[in-house]
């Protein structure tokens, strides 16, 4: 689940990469550089998950 | 952000360098912050950690962190892609190497980069105090200092593609940030939270079902007095970064001094107000928490920002603050001295604001934009590197202290004396197991 969250961290932000150098219109640029954020939060929230101590004791 | 910043007059160098050397206060304020939020058997730890961390990140960034951030203007790798040139490295030589210290303004941003870094260093040890290791923080210190900072501050402020996105994308003036939100604040932050998920909790903060469990600060004077001092440490930041790095004119100063105290007084009333509800008697380290967090909200725009905007900005950052501390102990990110909510968090609201409130003279819309993309690369890029250095230097040099250390305290285990020698206040049976 760790790897995944950092693999997540990492796509979130080349999407973001990409929208900016490929995507001119602004809107579209908008909406996948904010895509690309959304995805890393949810890389962000998989990483926190993944550190607790607690929850991995009771499963 | 310009491609060059230009030649400051006399005055204006006389300026930048009396507002540098406001710097090392701030770092005095947050050394003393994390010394007073730990325990009383772990304060000298606290503080000579502290030291030696800002000694070693100096003498690493003179010796290669410069080489790899540069300064706008100056020599740089770049690689074209779709046909725009993408600066992901400066090509200085090493030890200060070609850049004359004679007050331009590449040397004035080498000076001042000096103390930048080790506030950046010194951010994580409020952290992960208490079971960090001193060998282990200085070589983190190393790592920091040599490659985490300087990348994203040549992105960020060296010429780099991050600052050069409105030249090249037209997304406002590029990424914006004045006093260090991001390259210091937030890589500092940001760093610390990857300690935090390496090092784990400290022994006797929870309890066997999970329930968090009040580890008070042994000196919450030498807080608050810390927060008083970072006041003055953030103006002199602030202010020089606005010169240096994002071409602001001298006069500007005073905005940047108004913007800073108005940010840091909203976020901390605001963080006393809140505490003031919930508990019922306000919380004094988490107004201390709240007060530096509007420091480092206060960074991004500072010199473009109206003090209503600044005064909105350190609201935010001091309900930020408050509700997320609370929240990463309930999920056992067990932080210290809140440094990750109090650099981290704040660093990247302090951007996004910017993004949102900023008026740069002359600047294209989508500035926002640039700040998002600014964000993401913090997030996406320097959080995995930081993670990933840093477990594999726990691989190499274990970066947490052995249980009996924990018990004994870190001034007896790890310096073989404590700060206070006259004063036992711990004993083994009276410990929290």
């Amino acid at each position: 689940m760790k790897i995944a969250g950092f693999l997540l961290l990492l796509t979130g932000w080349l999407l973001v990469l990409a929208a900016v150098v490929l995507l001119a219109a602004p809107a579209a640029r908008s909406g996948f550089v904010l895509a690309g954020v959304g995805v890393e939060i949810l890389g962000l929230l998989l990483v926190f998950r993944a550190h607790l101590p607690f929850a991995r004791e009771r499963h | 952000m310009p491609a060059t910043v230009p030649a400051l007059s006399e005055v204006g160098v006389a300026l930048c360098i009396s507002l540098i050397l406001l710097v090392p206060l701030a770092i005095a304020g947050v050394a003393l912050i994390n010394t007073g939020f730990v325990r009383s058997r772990s304060a000298a730890h606290a503080m000579l950690s502290t030291l030696c961390v800002v000694a070693i990140a100096a003498a690493v960034y003179f010796a290669c962190g410069f080489a790899v951030e540069g300064y706008a203007g100056r020599p740089l790798h770049a690689i074209i892609v779709a046909g725009k040139p993408w600066s992901w490295l400066a090509a200085e030589k090493f030890f200060f190497g070609g850049l004359e210290l004679d007050g331009s303004p590449a040397s004035l941003a080498a000076l001042l980069q000096l103390f930048g870094v080790g506030l950046a260093a010194a951010i994580p040890l409020g952290s992960a105090a208490d079971r960090w290791r001193l060998g282990a923080s200085a070589a983190a210190a190393v790592l920091l200092a040599g490659c985490i900072y300087p990348l994203f501050a040549h992105w960020a402020w060296g010429g780099g593609w991050l600052a050069q996105l409105g030249v090249n994308y037209s997304l406002g003036r590029g990424f914006l940030d004045c006093g260090g939100a991001g390259s210091i604040q937030a890589v500092g932050g940001l760093n610390a939270l990857a300690m935090l998920w390496i090092l784990g909790p400290r022994r006797g903060k929870y309890s066997g079902e999970g329930i968090p469990l009040a580890i008070p600060g042994h000196n919450t004077v030498l807080v608050l007095f810390g927060c008083l001092l970072a006041l003055l440490g953030w103006v002199g930041l602030n202010s020089a970064g606005a010169i240096l790095f994002a071409g602001a004119m001298p006069a500007r100063v005073v905005l940047i001094a108004v913007n800073t105290m108005l940010s840091a007084s909203a976020s901390a009333l605001t963080s006393l107000l809140i505490t003031r509800i919930r508990f019922g008697k306000p919380d004094a380290s988490l107004v201390a928490n709240g007060w530096v967090g509007g420091l480092v909200a206060s960074c991004a725009g500072c010199a473009f920002l109206e003090p209503l905007a600044a005064l909105l900005i350190g609201m935010v950052a001091g309900a930020l603050v408050t509700f997320s501390i609370q929240w990463l102990e309930l999920i056992a990110v067990d932080d210290t001295a809140g440094s990750f909510s109090v650099h981290g968090l704040c660093g990247l609201w302090s951007l996004l604001a910017a993004g949102l409130f900023a008026h740069v003279p002359g600047a294209a819309s989508g500035q926002w934009i640039a700040q998002v993309v600014g964000i993401a690369t913090l997030l996406g890029f320097v959080l995995p590197l930081s993670y990933g250095l840093n477990l594999l230097l726990d691989r190499v040099l274990p970066q947490r202290v052995p249980p009996e250390g924990e018990r004994q305290g870190m001034d007896l285990h790890e310096l073989g004396a404590g700060a206070y020698p006259e004063f036992v206040t711990y004993t083994e049976e009276s410990m929290q197991r």
